[in-house]
């Protein structure tokens, strides 16, 4: 059955240049794709009633496919019962999947076994959320950070001991400190232990889920810079789940946007935060607060959603997110967008989307959600947003150059950045798209020119 | 609401079959496989043979297993005549079991004795509620003081204290030393103050052992919920904290006491075999005591479907009322 | 029993002797001491500031900072159902309305408290009794105030909810509170803590534990109300964004001590402190350009048994080698004057710290 999907989810994108099988073929070992995740699935089964009979399924991750490149950063943001913890945890295979397929550098290992895994488990490591909760209290640190080494039965050059002091030197520590016991350290130094038993066995790969969420202001910033310099020095990939899209944009490459178990938006961090294309992204970076106190009355610039996320046990039809867009027409309760790349590195699920030219124009009637959604959006968010529709040809021309400003300075910042800039421009080409644009971009553009804006307030 | 109650009700149902038939299966299968007489256990070692052979065929112990298990489930709704050996007996409609060795059915000496021991648990239960409760409130509002340490000490000596001892202590000192009760057990239709004199010091006795432990219970828990966010919000609305403590922390504190009582009381009604021995009161308790040395095995059995059946009511009260107080429960 | 609620802490110097200050609310120099197995939690070491009505004070500091505990001290919860032998040490004055709350009867606080002070919880699944219906527990909230009818009571309830933005509150007034999502009981709590008009609300961390688009709604919502009520707001968060979203002046909390307080444009724009300089480096901002880097701050929050003698700071700060004298680990700076109603407390002076923070700190951000 993974096999299928192997072949039929690609299919949804055609016309996408950037296929995982182009990125495969490629040599370069940086920017290669080290993870591939094609319809990943989980339902978590609810049981009730005396036979304990299944009566319904949370639907916590309903069919993502992403890539992971060699040496990036890939984002997961989204709220709470999105389904990204339940990701990370699919992707490290501390998951059994419900359907889809996770291979991990071109290898299929989404059903291995306890045993098949545990070489594998050398090259994928997870960093936790609660440095409280993922320490045994009774083990000292250099139990902790050494018992990677003996599970694997690997014995590091120097013995475990001088290798343990190694890492907690690596990640700030005092190496002295091999004999204490997690009580002995704070909140940020326990993530730094969390961080070290994460690279003991020096992974390809490295899931970190809401790495800094627990920890303080002043602290998280040293956690990130931390996760920041040891990528630098040893060529790691993250995958970076978290909630608050501010840090999420800091450590970044890539960002997927999830809502109720579907990846929405997909794209480079620069075009994400300066054109989201998801209404739902949208509205999510709208409502970060702003520390700014000069920004405090500009309540125009906020787009507030009605309502709360609803159930994963029965997420709405269509499109998931159509209860509580302002956009919402006929077509988004019916008939669920497919995550397409409309501009180069940004995929976009979505029929109307902001910022581009709409994807089902002729379907104008707004939904009686989206009416009640409407009005809870300012005014000039509405207008811009039909003024974006409006002028988009532009706005891609605009985009693009964004983009390759963007991302000059910083391939000329990291090695690995650089790598996956050119994979892009090998794949996108994105100095030049109007020229060398690829076919899904053409006929879009060409309709948008065409279509006036399909619908103002 | 109503489905949850369905399905307790329900489940209790199933689970009153079950024990049935396990409890059948321990007293008349085991023995046989393991090549046990059933007929000569159920008579007497001192029996002629034709005794044994009559009993035997009123049983139906040639019968396949089956039957058998039918035969006495019928016989607890619809009564059993017990037909052999020449004879017959009658065992009318709720038919537990007949005791051939006693010559008599099994029910009316179940009824007999019941009343006692329900007498004896729900009496001490009441007591051991207030006294325990209180004091664990008590405790837990003065933690830390000397008040709370001596009750810690007393419900810690309680607890350890095995009940004969406590027993013949309060024996000796409120009967034989200062002569305050008779100390002898009056039925309830003769003389209302005679029973009542009577089980008062069973009751204290029991309750002793339990209060020790509902103390103990009832201060970890309302330590805990004191310290529960809502608590504080009860107090930030401008509660006083009488208010406070005896509404919205006692609610909570119930729950797990709930849970304790309903097996407490179950596992009680079942026969206080101890207390009951120790004051010499005609409960079930001592009725199965009495069984056991004269190797009686129908009344053994019938206590022991009785005990289940009243650890099953307690649980599904216990159910029930849990679904009142936490209406979370309610969904599951 | 009763006896139990005004056995609270032991109430600090004799306040007859200051006068009663003009502003709404005013706190003057108040500690909060917790007594320890391993020493005193000075968990708040004199802390002071003002706020008036209709206006809003964030409170921004880290864990263990002391800036829930002020806001404890302020409502009276140290002292209320304290038991047992450890008391809090609660000194200086709360002056609220003219009323000095330290020393007043504990009973009249009671009753202050729910109706002229309220507050609002963290994480409202904890701080809501799961036992009880939403609207039970606001009619009790409006009943403890107000001699009225329980169904008065409840109709006060289904308008307070409807007002807070809950959909059929009429229904909703009897679901309990596992039966609301986040955000909705959120909203509950605010309608029960709103119920009686209170002048003063206390917000601790009231989004922290919401999602960012429901945390929008809040957000909005506690100024909606504001602007509609008109009372005093005290914001609580570890969160630069929240503060600026809702607070008119600003207070950064550090070791149980305010390090900076102002208005919070001031506060923002041009701080006087390095620990505020440390928590803007550390943020990463949405509404700037990528940062290369965050400034974080080092080091690890002090323990409030052991605060570093002189400021408080001082381990972890990048200036502190700049006064002369090592004056920094020996005197604790006070608050000084640094710009209109704008105080810092901080050994450097006053040029040095506009030069560091235009030259070498505010680029970087």
């Amino acid at each position: 059955m993974s096999d299928d999907k192997a072949v039929t989810i690609p299919a949804q994108t055609t016309g996408e240049p950037s296929g995982g099988a182009a990125t495969l073929t490629k040599d370069a070992a940086p920017g290669e794709v080290l993870l591939k995740v094609t319809g990943l699935k989980k339902h978590f089964p609810i049981k009730k009633g005396l036979l304990q009979r299944q009566v319904g399924a949370v639907h916590a991750v309903d069919g993502i496919d992403f890539e992971v490149r060699s040496g990036e950063t890939l984002g997961v943001v989204g709220e709470s019962g999105c389904g990204k913890s339940t990701m990370g945890r699919l992707i490290t295979r501390l998951l059994e999947p419900t359907d889809g397929t996770v291979e991990f550098e071109g290898r299929d290992i989404t059903h291995l076994g306890v045993g098949a895994m545990r070489p594998l488990r050398r090259d994928v490591q997870m960093i936790f959320q609660d440095p409280y909760s993922s320490l045994n209290p009774r083990h000292t640190i250099g139990t902790i950070i050494g018992a990677p080494f003996k599970l694997q039965g690997v014995t590091p050059e120097g013995g475990i001991k001088k290798e343990v002091q190694r890492l907690l030197s690596v990640v700030g520590l005092n190496p002295e400190h091999y004999n204490r016991y997690p009580h002995e350290f704070s909140g940020g130094q326990r993530q730094r232990i969390g961080i070290a038993r994460a690279l003991a066995l020096n992974p390809k790969l490295v899931v970190a889920d809401e790495p800094v969420s627990a920890l303080d202001v002043s602290i998280q910033a040293q956690v990130v810079n931390l996760l920041d310099d040891l990528q630098q020095e040893l060529g790691l990939t993250y995958v970076i789940i978290a909630h608050d899209l501010s840090v999420v944009r800091h450590v970044s490459d890539r960002i997927a946007v999830m809502y109720l178990g579907k990846i929405v938006e997909l794209a480079d961090r620069e075009l994400l935060y300066k054109s989201p294309m998801h209404p739902y992204t949208k509205a999510l970076m709208s409502a970060v607060p702003i520390p700014d106190p000069r920004r405090k009355n500009a309540k125009s610039e906020r787009i507030l959603l009605k309502g709360d996320v609803p159930s994963p046990i029965s997420p709405p039809s269509g499109c998931r997110f159509h209860t509580r867009c302002w956009k919402a027409t006929e077509i988004c309760k019916t008939t669920e967008p497919k995550l397409v790349e409309l501009r180069p590195g940004q995929q976009v699920a979505c029929h109307h989307p902001e910022n581009f030219a709409d994807q089902a124009p002729q379907d104008t009637v707004l939904l009686t959600a989206a009416k009640e959604a409407a009005e809870l959006v300012a005014d000039e968010v509405l207008a811009e947003s039909a003024q974006t529709s409006a002028a988009v040809a532009a706005e891609v021309a605009e985009a693009a150059e964004a983009e390759t400003e963007a991302e000059t300075p910083e391939a000329a910042e990291t090695p690995e950045a650089e790598t996956e800039a050119e994979i892009l421009e090998a794949a996108e080409t994105p100095e030049a798209p109007e020229a060398e644009s690829p076919e899904a971009d053409a006929p879009e553009a060409g309709d948008s020119e065409e279509e006036p804006p399909a619908k103002e307030k | 609401m109503l489905a949850y109650l369905i399905r307790r009700l329900f489940a209790a149902v199933v689970m009153l079959v079950v024990i049935v038939m396990v409890v059948f299966g321990i007293f008349f299968l085991i023995p046989k496989w393991a090549g046990v007489d059933i007929a000569l256990s159920f008579v007497g070692k001192q029996a002629d043979p034709a005794a044994v052979e009559g009993v035997r065929e009123k049983l139906g112990l040639g019968d396949p297993i089956y039957a058998q298990v039918w035969e006495f489930f019928k016989g607890i709704f619809a009564g059993r005549t017990y037909t052999g050996g020449g004879d017959s007996i009658q065992c009318a409609a709720p038919c537990f079991g007949y005791s051939f060795r006693s010559e008599q059915a099994v029910w009316p000496v179940l009824t007999d004795r019941f009343p006692v021991t329900l007498a004896l648990a729900l009496g001490a239960a009441v007591l051991w509620l207030i006294l325990g409760v209180s004091a664990g409130v008590l405790s837990a509002l003065k933690r830390g003081s000397l008040w709370d340490r001596g009750a810690m000490v007393i419900a810690l000596s309680g607890v350890s204290l095995p009940i004969y001892f406590t027993g013949m202590v309060a024996l000796s000192i409120f009967v034989y030393g200062l002569d305050l009760f008779d100390g002898q057990f009056v039925p309830l239709d003769e003389s209302f103050s005679g029973w009542f004199g009577g089980m008062i010091l069973p009751w204290i006795t029991l309750a002793f052992l339990y209060a020790a432990m509902y103390a103990r219970i009832t201060r970890a828990t309302m330590l805990e919920i004191l310290g529960e966010d809502y608590i504080r919000t009860a107090r930030a609305k401008g509660l006083k904290e009488r208010t406070v403590i005896g509404k919205h922390a006692m609610r909570s504190t119930m729950t797990p006491l709930l849970t304790m009582l309903g097996m407490d009381l179950g596992a009680l009604i079942g026969g206080a075999i101890l207390t009951e021995t120790a004051f010499n009161l005609p409960g079930l308790g001592q009725a199965v005591l009495n069984a056991i040395k004269n190797q009686d095995l129908p009344i053994i059995l019938g206590v022991t479907l009785i005990t289940s059946l009243a650890v099953l009511v307690a649980n599904l009260v216990v159910d029930i009322l849990y679904a009142v107080i936490d209406p979370r429960v309610r969904l599951t | 029993m009763t006896d139990l609620s005004k056995s609270g802490a032991a109430v600090g110097e004799p306040t007859a002797a200051s006068p009663a200050p003009s502003a709404f609310l005013e706190v003057r120099d108040l500690k909060v001491h917790f007594p320890t197995d391993d020493g005193l939690v000075k968990s708040v070491d004199g802390l002071s500031f003002q706020l008036e009505k209709g206006k809003t004070l964030g409170i921004v500091g880290e864990s263990g900072s002391g800036k829930s505990v002020t806001s404890l001290g302020i409502m009276g919860l140290h002292t209320a159902g304290q038991y047992g032998k450890r008391k809090a040490q609660i000194s200086g004055e709360i002056w609220l309305d003219g009323t000095e709350l330290l020393s007043a009867d504990p009973d009249h606080v009671r009753k202050l408290r729910g109706r002229q002070m309220a507050m609002i919880f963290q994480d409202p699944l904890s701080a809501l009794h799961p036992y009880y219906t939403i609207g039970q527990q606001i009619v009790e909230a409006y009943r403890i105030h107000h001699d009225v009818d329980k169904k008065t009571a409840k109709r006060r309830a289904v308008e307070m909810l409807d007002r807070v933005g809950i959909p059929q509150p009429d229904k909703r007034v009897d679901n309990y509170p596992h039966e609301f999502s986040g955000g909705m009981r959120q909203r509950a709590m605010i309608a029960m803590s709103l119920v009686n008009n209170p002048e003063l609300l206390i917000a601790d961390e009231p989004t922290t534990a919401l999602d960012v688009t429901v945390q929008a709604q809040i957000l909005d919502l506690i100024r909606d109300l504001q602007k509609e009520f008109g009372s005093a707001v005290i914001v609580i968060t570890h969160d630069l964004g929240v503060v600026a979203e809702l607070a008119d002046d600003l207070l950064v909390m550090y070791g149980g001590r305010c390090v900076e307080r102002g208005p919070a444009e001031k506060v923002f724009y041009e701080p006087r402190h390095p620990y505020t300089w440390g928590l803007l480096g550390s943020m990463p901002r949405l509404d700037r350009d990528q940062q290369e880097r965050l400034i974080p701050v080092k080091g690890s929050p002090p323990s409030l048994i052991n605060i570093p003698s002189g400021c408080a700071f001082n381990p972890r700060c990048p200036y502190a080698d700049l006064p002369k004298d090592n004056v920094t680990r020996t005197v604790r700076p006070e608050l000084a004057e640094v710009g209109s109603r704008h105080w810092a407390a901080c050994h450097l002076g006053k040029e040095q710290r506009e030069r560091i923070w235009t030259e070498e700190i505010a680029p970087k951000l």
